[in-house]
């Protein structure tokens, strides 16, 4: 086996339809087809179900891929491939392209777990050696968790309802403001107050690094609609202050259940946040902080590749293939694919805290 | 047809929580449970609250938000939790392979605004209304078909 191998990455698992090819920790390409011009006239992001529209931009993705890479498929090691979790449609095109190019060329198929991929990526943008804790923070995902190996994740904590980046869609749905929720939301936070309106960090009184989401919309809810009852609209300075006030709520729970999550790693490399709302500054800037405080390396790969793309599962793909070698062709997609299945799942509301 | 409706008074989330396990025991595969009502209204605690009553080994559950569908593998049959809001087209609901899991699972659907003309004739509608805008909500039942009437008295608080 060659030293550095060179992957093709296939990533097709929710609205992106993605391929790169990555060598080592180089990325020689890497191509996402997405539908961001579309999401502003939907009102949120507008998912791609159907199959065949996935399999036929993923077409083009690798042909693009290939050659931006100035690469053949002659020229591939190993074909790295998104098998869940994800939307069925989006995942199944994927999984089938992959096996077709790994048939017809005789090279190895790797199936990918998507949030490997994410969770793998610090070691790809900066070397980050094993084990090191990473939030995943997104429009459907938040969790910690320790990397221990290319496949040996351990969940420290996760949402226990909506995930953060789902949370900030809601907010601007809330208050009138452009989709995707997150850049709106950040930006009006920046002239507003945020200690005019107090809302809740939910599970802050409860150990361990679960979180909770879902009660914070309802409280800006209230406070939207008080406002309204009580001045017959909104003021742009009531948006603003609102917004800034919800953005330090989502700050303040990420920034505490990440102290604990670091208290509860010992020996990690490093702290890493990758995921969509890793781009909220504020959020950054605080987690940069705390890291700073308790002398841990801080990682924040560029938004590109904590955004869904392939070069991640290319790199992810690799690092798997090395330590478990193929899959062979009977590959398939999983919609459902925890990547901690030894992990007690969350229950209950996070309104009221944990009873059972 | 005739509409039945039935409405009563939730005064918690726990009271909603607990009403979501006292219907969930009615459902088997091929029913399926439209939740309407706003941002907040409280449609995912109820759903959530009826899948981990039906789980025999509890697990995380998402929002279906971001993902569009969950899918549960109880003992008994398959659970969907589908979250349509994000839904751009009613084509989309026979490509998510909602029309098949109408058949053989059970679904709970939210914003099922967007199903349109494939709204299951026999299903059960429940909207959610918060008009004291504190903890209470409103919860109001809907159906046509008789596979509810005699059931849903049974449970209803």
């Amino acid at each position: 086996m060659k030293d550095t191998l060179t992957v093709l990455g296939l990533e097709s698992s929710c609205d992106d339809t993605a391929a790169a090819v990555v060598r080592g920790r180089e990325i020689l390409s890497s191509v996402v087809a997405d539908q961001t011009a579309l999401h502003e006239a939907f009102g949120g992001v507008v998912p791609e179900i159907a199959a065949r529209a996935h399999a036929e931009k993923l077409d083009h993705c690798v042909e693009g891929a290939l050659g931006q890479s100035g690469l053949s498929l002659a020229d591939i090691d190993i074909i790295a491939v998104t098998a869940g979790p994800g939307l069925i449609g989006g995942v199944l095109s994927g999984v089938m392209l992959a096996k077709g190019l790994s048939a017809a060329t005789g090279k190895p198929l790797v199936g990918v777990n998507h949030l490997a991929g994410h969770a793998l990526t610090p070691r790809l943008t900066d070397g980050l050696a094993y084990p090191f804790l990473i939030l995943l923070v997104s429009g459907g995902h938040c969790q910690f968790l320790r990397v221990d190996g290319p496949t040996e994740f351990k969940k420290l904590g996760s949402t226990i309802d909506d995930a953060p980046g789902e949370a900030f869609d809601k907010t601007a749905r809330l208050l009138g403001l452009p989709q995707p929720g997150g850049p709106s939301v950040e930006k009006h936070a920046r002239s507003g107050d945020e200690t005019r309106f107090t809302f809740p960090r939910p599970l802050l009184d409860r150990p361990g690094c679960d979180v909770s989401f879902s009660g914070l919309k309802t409280a800006l809810l209230r406070q939207r609609d008080q406002l309204v009852a009580d001045q017959g609209g909104l003021y742009d300075q009531d948006v603003d202050d609102l917004c800034a006030g919800f953005q330090a709520s989502v700050r303040d729970v990420l920034v505490e259940k990440s102290r604990r999550a670091l208290a509860e790693s010992p020996g990690i490399s490093g702290f890493a946040v990758a995921g969509g709302v890793a781009a909220n500054g504020v959020l950054r800037a605080a987690l940069e902080t705390l890291c700073a405080d308790q002398d841990v390396r801080f990682v924040a790969p560029p938004l590109a590749l904590c955004t869904d793309n392939a070069a991640m599962i290319a790199f992810a793909g690799a690092e798997q293939y090395t330590e478990r070698g193929a899959d062979d062709l009977t590959l398939v997609a999983r919609p459902r694919w925890p990547l901690d299945t030894t992990a007690t799942a969350v229950i209950g509301s996070g309104r009221k805290g944990a009873k059972a | 047809m005739t509409e039945h409706r039935a409405a009563f008074l939730s005064h918690s989330p726990e009271d909603t929580a607990h009403f979501a396990e006292r219907l969930g025991e009615l459902l088997v595969a091929g029913d399926c449970v439209l939740l309407s009502g706003g941002i907040g209204a409280g449609k995912s605690h109820f759903a959530r609250a009826l899948i981990l009553s039906r789980l025999p080994v509890p697990e995380d559950i998402p929002s279906p938000t971001f993902t569009l569908v969950q899918t549960y593998d109880l003992p008994e049959c398959e659970l969907w939790h589908a979250d349509l809001y994000r839904l751009g087209d009613p084509d989309q609901i026979v490509e998510l392979g909602l029309l098949d899991a109408f058949q053989t699972a059970i679904c709970l659907i939210e914003w099922p605004d967007r199903l349109g003309d494939l709204t299951p004739h026999d299903a059960l509608h429940i909207a959610f209304d918060d008009p004291a805008k504190d903890d209470t909500r409103e919860v109001t039942l809907s159906w046509t078909s008789d596979r509810w009437t005699a059931p849903l008295k049974a449970v209803l608080p």
